[in-house]
């Protein structure tokens, strides 16, 4: 197994007027090749922020990083956070490349879809205009974009949505990139079109032995393609656990909540089960568990330790690792009953 | 293509003509006797009524605006037997005040706002342009500062201001641009003093327009820049000089043509002030004197003339954009 990337202890805060935002506050994680790893968590869990983080595509000067990302650059392991600007430039779309949210507004307006990948491969292939053009042409036709020579030809916004996250894909394959991050790559598309980007997603993971590290807040999605998934909630991994596992038997509560907060076709009851509150600030963290203000199951908790130490990611499984103050055994006890009633 | 062309054809001349006809009607409803205006103080009721008969004043309004329209394609004379005179087509009418056929007055006061408009619109465009991206790539830092600083100066100074302070400045005091007395110079005939000529009217002019500029270079360039696409730019591991002169100031180029072909019709219509405060014999002084002086066929002929350029420029930035902007379509 290949590791694609590695990311210790990653920290990221921004300046802002109000304070220090700490929008990630130690993540780790690894993506090795031929798997799709996802991180799910509500908006502004610092999923998104990871992601950037990775392509070193924050705005200069406005956010503080520290910790290591080790990206896999064909062999070679090396540090996005250390790197110059100029190195890192030479990193993205070839050793990581990346499809975001929105694909009406990803692509440029006023050039063509040809030249928009043609352009992926020329900044790192300098002069090889044709070399770029036949390249642009076979990834159009690998997304399954039909006539992709008259395709090529054409502006955006003669694209239909589906299609044109379909040529972010291609421009983003235009490299061979051992690592895509997909950030939130199906939020934007309507269900059936998701499907059919997931589906692809699938094929040209196990086709070419990429890693992915998936962004997204939607578990469907996660259900559908992930191998293992890192829960985020306020900057902070809270749970890490391979995917069956998540859904079959989540050790943090904030998964549980999410889990039930999914809304059932055969559910009898008709409100839906939202995680009471707010997700708090990330400028004052409360100090101790951050989800601890809208935890149901704080009074399980032995030492009450939920409002005044932050829990570590710790588990029995070294695949499976939660951040929670109630014993384990306990909350596997506890969130088996619900898990069971979401099944049924 | 051909469709929206002849479209925009017929709205065009539909609305030049809906603009003769407004300011056809006003002045007939206007108070006072336009043969009487033709001339001076020693003026007997037999030479005005000479002239009414003359100029065709005698004749009911419609007939009057009929053979103005018909005078622009066919020319027009006036008069008849040994005092007839003829103004050849296109005729926009004759005046009185100065004796001569509109069309050539126009034709000598043209050239003037033209060589001015077109002066200073490129020289706005340059610095305008030019500050705005230097504004925006050192965005908070002291260059963009200054220029915020021109902006504000600029915008907030009237033409007559700026246009007077170089006079007074650069050419009476300092003495750097000699006054010009011996009028226009085409730019075919002598380059050298028709910069000479133009140079000053130029930077009044340009100095208000370039501060607009300026302004909304830098905010449409910062605007992109956090567009999305500019992200997938970088994604791809575009070079940041190529994301700014490539990608972002590509997409701003097609607002700001727009708006320029704007500004620039509007300026043909002539610019009062500029010309006015450096004595240019251009449209803009025309249409004031006659103004002044009830030359109504002279103002009427302005008017038309300034309508036409706005709807002409209109239809070719529209053309324009359609170039620059692929998802416009022209249909």
């Amino acid at each position: 197994m290949t590791e694609l990337l590695r990311i210790n202890d990653l920290k990221v805060s921004f300046k802002t007027d109000d304070g220090l935002v700490h929008a990630v506050d130690g993540v780790s994680l690894t993506v090795n090749a031929g798997e799709t790893v996802a991180v799910v968590g509500e908006s502004g869990s610092g999923k998104t922020v990871t992601s950037l983080s990775v392509m070193g595509l924050h705005k200069k000067g406005q956010a503080q990083l520290s910790g290591s990302i080790s990206v896999n650059d064909h062999g070679t392991f090396k540090d996005v956070i250390s790197l110059n600007d100029e190195e890192i430039r030479d990193i993205r779309g070839r050793a990581v490349a990346m499809i975001f949210q929105d694909p009406m507004s990803s692509l440029h307006p006023f050039y063509k879809i040809g030249n928009q990948l043609a352009e992926a491969y020329l900044v790192h292939n300098r002069g090889k205009k044709k070399e770029a053009m036949v390249r642009a042409l076979e990834m159009l036709e690998l997304v399954g974009i039909p006539e992709p020579k008259k395709r090529a030809e054409e502006f955006p916004h003669q694209f239909s949505g589906g299609m044109r996250q379909r040529v972010m894909i291609a421009m983003a394959l235009m490299n061979s990139p051992q690592m895509l991050i997909a950030d939130e790559p199906t939020t934007a598309l309507d269900v059936t079109v998701q499907a059919q980007i997931l589906t692809l997603l699938e094929k040209l993971k196990k086709e070419f032995n990429m890693g992915i590290l998936l962004i997204t807040h939607d578990l469907g999605v996660v259900a559908q393609v992930a191998d293992r998934v890192n829960v985020m909630y306020a900057g902070r991994i809270i749970e890490e656990a391979p995917v069956d596992d998540i859904f079959y038997a989540p050790l943090a509560p904030y998964t549980l909540g999410l889990l039930k907060s999914v809304p059932r076709v055969t559910a009898n009851n008709d409100r839906l089960k939202a995680i009471p509150g707010q997700p708090p600030s990330l400028i004052n963290l409360p100090v101790g568990c951050p989800f601890a203000p809208r935890c149901e199951y704080k009074e399980h908790s032995a030492e009450s330790g939920c409002n005044t130490t932050r829990p570590e990611l710790l588990g029995t499984s070294a695949t499976h690792r939660a951040r929670c103050h109630i014993p384990e055994s306990l909350r596997q006890e506890l969130f088996a009953k619900e898990v069971k009633e979401l099944l049924a | 293509m051909l469709k929206f062309l002849s479209q925009r054809a017929i709205f065009t001349i539909l609305t030049i003509l809906i603009v003769s006809a407004v300011v056809f009607g006003i002045f007939s409803i206007l108070p006072f006797d336009p043969a009487a205006l033709t001339c001076g103080q020693r003026c007997t009721d037999q030479i005005i009524s000479a002239n009414r008969i003359r100029l065709g004043f005698d004749k009911p309004i419609y007939e009057q605006y009929w053979l103005f329209l018909s005078g622009i394609f066919l020319g027009r004379t006036y008069g008849s037997g040994s005092a007839a005179f003829t103004c050849p087509a296109p005729s926009f009418g004759y005046s009185f005040n100065e004796n001569a056929c509109v069309t050539d007055m126009i034709r000598e006061s043209l050239p003037i706002t033209i060589s001015l408009a077109i002066g200073a619109l490129i020289m706005w465009l340059l610095v305008g342009i030019g500050l705005g991206i230097i504004a925006a790539k050192f965005k908070n830092r002291w260059p963009d500062t200054s220029s915020s600083v021109f902006v504000l100066l600029a915008t907030s100074l009237p033409t007559f201001v700026t246009g007077l302070a170089l006079l007074i400045w650069v050419t009476i005091k300092w003495k750097w641009v000699p006054l010009s007395l011996s009028g226009y110079t085409s730019l075919f005939e002598n380059p050298f003093k028709f910069f000479q000529y133009f140079i000053l009217p130029w930077i009044t002019l340009a100095i208000a327009y370039a501060a607009i500029y300026t302004r909304f270079t830098r905010a449409a360039l910062l605007e992109t820049l956090g567009e999305d696409y500019i992200r997938t730019a970088r994604a791809k591991g575009v070079g940041e000089r190529v994301v700014f002169f490539k990608h972002t100031l590509r997409a701003v180029l097609a607002p700001i043509i727009t708006l320029a072909g704007l500004d620039f019709a509007g300026l043909i219509g002539g610019a009062i002030i500029t010309e006015t405060i450096f004595n240019l014999p251009g449209l803009g002084r025309l249409t004031l004197r006659s103004v002044y002086e009830f030359d109504l066929s002279v103002v009427l002929a302005t008017t038309i003339l300034a309508a036409t350029v706005v709807i002409v420029m209109n239809l070719i930035v529209d053309l324009f954009y359609a170039v620059l902007d692929p998802r416009v379509r022209i249909t």
